[in-house]
């Protein structure tokens, strides 16, 4: 059971997680959009989109840095456990509640405004349950374990287990004894990872960082395109 | 230098009747797919007025092009590249489909539907964007001809710049057409604000277009144009613009705006230019000295010098002979009776404008003088500073002197001719008024009313040896997968996943299938039409009758498929 919990299930999810990307982008290009609303509704999207994007990119930073930077770093360059903690669970809440509240006014707009409304997928709704889900049982991960509760130190367990996944070596005895609600949200965030390439949320990886570096006018010639035109000429055994 | 060339057009303002037949064919061929109701590519305002969308001339409020800083460099007005990345989660000055217009159908299966009943039915409006009834308030030639009167012309941000008195006289005795497409800019603003580097200008012909599998709808170009030419596609969640009917451009025929214009006023043809140039010269500090340094980096292709440099660009032979013959060269620089759109959004538009005499002619037939004596106008054109000051805010950032240049131009050949016209001789003397010779106002005057198609319009196709890069000519069926694109279809994630489909195959399969379909709003599954084509006569086709019902159950025959 722990081995399809926590070796089977992540290594599946990520499978399919890097497969869909690289199937998505070669054969939905066209589809790979954020599918702006803004047109039909911008008053209320100007506070929600910003609070929940924003936030949930303060949350992926404080994930790379909880999940990926082994503790004994961090207490080399002389931050104590105490002050660590301290400020993950200061700052991890405060993104948290600002992702949580933008994707409450993005969610409620979505289902209020008419327009945005009839535009929504089947796709889309499942997206934001799931979503939701991750988000919402992260908080209560969260909450319960280091704001209300005594405190876990999921650096000492879920860490060096997300590690494992990575070289190749995976652990899945240490997840055994991870509180409940850190194993659900786990679970849940392997769900949405294999979701992931299949809906709008592949906009995240078109992050346009590119922007800052490249003239500000493109020119492109024909010439470069006509070797392909605007589809692949198909080869011959795929006609 | 680097030669490069530039596909440009220039529209005679003077034959524009307002008939809207560039628009209307330009939607059946380019934006006639859900998502895009609202697009127009080429849209004919009335001026004064409003425009489409509304008031995006004013630039205090929608930031569309770029600004000069205090250092002499350029800037994107809406914020440079941090704060457009920053702004990216929610633009803060993007137009509102209100801004545009509600689309709409009417629910014309009322009726046919409607049970009997006292009154007559009627087909309500239905708004295409929520799927509701609607009340119909605005559209994108709702001004048309001064409809609403000043009220609505009132809102006209270039009548706002001008003074109190021209602008009440304005209102009253003005009125003319002012066509618009893309103007595929020499320092497109659009591409600029591109964050994926989606739109791009083209390097053979400087057509700027957008690669709908690189957008991915962050919507900062629809800002980025200050001549709000940049649309989004609300279904695909992709930028569409204007693209100068690139297909047939290619194969040297004009853009279909062009061919389908009925007072002909439409003129294309290639500029050469220095691309190395523009940059500085977008720049320079005086907004009215941009008309002057735009005209400088156009290059002249008759000289040896340009030739053999256009050459050394790669610019292949029969392009730089179609350069110099062409009809935007001669209106542009040679006449110098063409203006740009707004030179002060500084981003060298490509589509250029002959500025109407006819608000002139008007007032002086109506006020009881012969319009065509050249005493009577020039002295209106130097007078009548209502409609010069008005076209000066909209094509030389406010500087009256090239307008009335080009007035007295206008003015002089309808004077010059018409002595022609009546036999009488040739009066050198008008054409010297206006600096130019008797000779080369009949040659203006041949490309002006008598221009043949060819003339008009010098095209060089694109090159045959890279045809096979010509995006229309798919050397494999466009048809070929199984509920793809070209079936009518898409892939598997709805509306707008899947490979892309060409334009026109799209176009086509939309057409068709809209044409059959039982209701405008919702074109029924496939199955359910019947292809008669190949039915022989024998039996029935499945679908052709609805299910027989008998009081007995079951129609005792059976439903009888398909032979």
């Amino acid at each position: 059971m722990n081995t399809l919990l926590w070796v089977i299930i992540p290594y599946l999810s990520i499978m399919v997680f890097v497969g869909g990307l690289i199937w998505r982008r070669r054969y939905d290009k066209f589809g790979w959009t954020t599918r702006s609303s803004q047109l039909y509704e911008s008053t209320i999207l100007r506070w929600g989109s910003p609070l929940f994007h924003f936030g949930v990119l303060l949350v992926l930073i404080g994930h790379v840095g909880g999940l990926l930077v082994p503790k004994s770093w961090t207490e080399a360059v002389g931050i104590t456990e105490h002050a660590y903690h301290l400020t993950a669970v200061f700052l991890g809440t405060i993104a948290g509640l600002c992702t949580l509240i933008g994707m409450a006014i993005l969610i409620a707009r979505r289902r209020l405004v008419g327009p945005v409304f009839t535009s929504t997928t089947r796709n889309d709704k499942a997206m934001y349950a799931v979503l939701g889900a991750v988000i919402v049982l992260g908080l209560w991960a969260t909450v319960r374990a280091n704001v209300v509760g005594d405190g876990y130190d999921y650096r000492e367990t879920v860490s060096p287990w997300f590690r494992s996944l990575f070289i190749l070596q995976p652990d899945p005895s240490i997840m055994a004894g991870v509180p409940s609600s850190f194993q659900i949200h786990v679970l849940a965030a392997f769900v949405l990872l294999a979701f992931w390439p299949f809906t709008r949320l592949v906009h995240a990886f078109s992050a346009p960082v590119g922007y800052l570096t490249r003239p500000y006018v493109v020119y492109r010639s024909r010439d470069a395109r006509s070797q392909r035109g605007l589809r692949a000429a198909r080869r011959g055994w795929e006609r | 230098m680097r030669v490069m060339a530039q596909m440009s057009m220039v529209m005679n303002l003077d034959k524009c009747i307002g008939c809207h037949t560039c628009s209307v064919t330009c939607k059946q061929a380019w934006t006639n797919r859900s998502g895009v109701e609202y697009v127009w590519f080429n849209n004919v305002e009335s001026r004064p007025g409003q425009g489409y969308p509304r008031t995006y001339q004013d630039q205090n409020r929608w930031e569309g092009g770029w600004v000069r800083t205090r250092r002499g460099r350029l800037k994107l007005r809406a914020g440079g590249r941090m704060k457009k990345l920053l702004t990216i989660f929610a633009n803060p000055k993007l137009p509102s489909i209100q801004d545009y217009y509600e689309p709409w159908t009417y629910e014309y299966e009322h009726l046919l539907s409607a049970p009997a009943g006292e009154h007559t039915p009627v087909a309500r409006p239905k708004s295409l964007i929520t799927g509701h009834d609607t009340k119909i308030s605005w559209s994108a030639n709702w001004d048309d001809s001064l409809a609403g009167g000043n009220e609505i012309a009132a809102g006209d941000p270039i009548l706002a710049q001008v003074s109190d008195r021209v602008r009440e006289e304005y209102e009253k005795s003005f009125l003319f057409f002012l066509p618009r497409i893309c103007e595929h800019c020499l320092n497109p603003s659009c591409a600029a604000s591109c964050p994926s580097g989606a739109i791009y200008k083209r390097a053979e012909d400087g057509i700027v277009l957008v690669d709908q599998d690189r957008c991915r709808g962050w919507r900062m170009c629809i800002t980025g144009c200050p001549y709000k030419k940049v649309y989004f596609n609300h279904r695909t969640g992709k930028a569409e613009k204007c693209t100068f009917c690139f297909p047939r451009v290619e194969i040297g025929i004009p853009t279909v705006c062009s061919e389908t214009c009925v007072g002909r006023l439409r003129y294309i043809g290639l500029m050469l230019y220095d691309a190395d140039a523009v940059g500085k010269a977008a720049a320079v500090e005086s907004k009215t000295d941009l008309y002057t340094s735009q005209l400088s980096v156009f290059l002249d292709p008759n000289d040896p010098a340009v030739a053999a440099a256009a050459r050394a660009s790669g610019i292949p032979e029969d392009w730089i002979d179609a350069a110099r013959r062409s009809p935007i060269w001669d209106l542009i620089m040679r006449h110098r009776v063409a203006l740009p759109l707004h030179p002060e959004y500084r981003t060298m538009p490509m589509v250029w404008y002959i500025p109407p005499l006819s608000p002139v002619v008007d007032v002086l037939r109506d006020t009881g003088h012969d319009g065509e004596d050249p005493g009577n106008l020039f002295g209106a054109v130097d007078a009548l500073r209502i409609p010069v000051e008005y076209l000066a805010g909209l094509f030389t950032a406010g500087d009256p002197a090239p307008v009335t240049e080009v007035l007295r131009k206008l003015a002089a050949m309808r004077s010059y001719q018409r002595r022609i016209n009546l036999g009488e001789e040739r009066d050198e003397s008008i054409a010297e008024a206006v600096g130019m010779t008797g000779r080369q106002i009949e040659d203006m005057y041949r490309l002006l009313a008598i221009a043949k198609y060819d003339e008009r319009y010098v095209i060089p196709a694109a090159h045959a040896e890279t045809a096979a890069g010509l995006e229309e000519l798919a050397t494999g069926c466009s048809l070929d997968y199984e509920g793809g694109p070209g079936m009518g279809g898409s892939g598997p994630f709805g509306e707008t996943s899947g490979r892309y489909a060409p334009i026109a195959v799209e176009n086509f399969q939309a057409l068709s299938t809209r044409q059959r379909a039982d209701d405008i709003n919702q074109p029924g599954p496939e199955a359910k039409r019947v292809n008669l084509l190949n039915w022989d006569g024998k039996g029935r086709p499945a679908g052709l009758f609805p299910p027989r019902e008998s009081p007995n159950g079951p129609d005792p025959n059976g439903p009888e498929e398909k032979p």
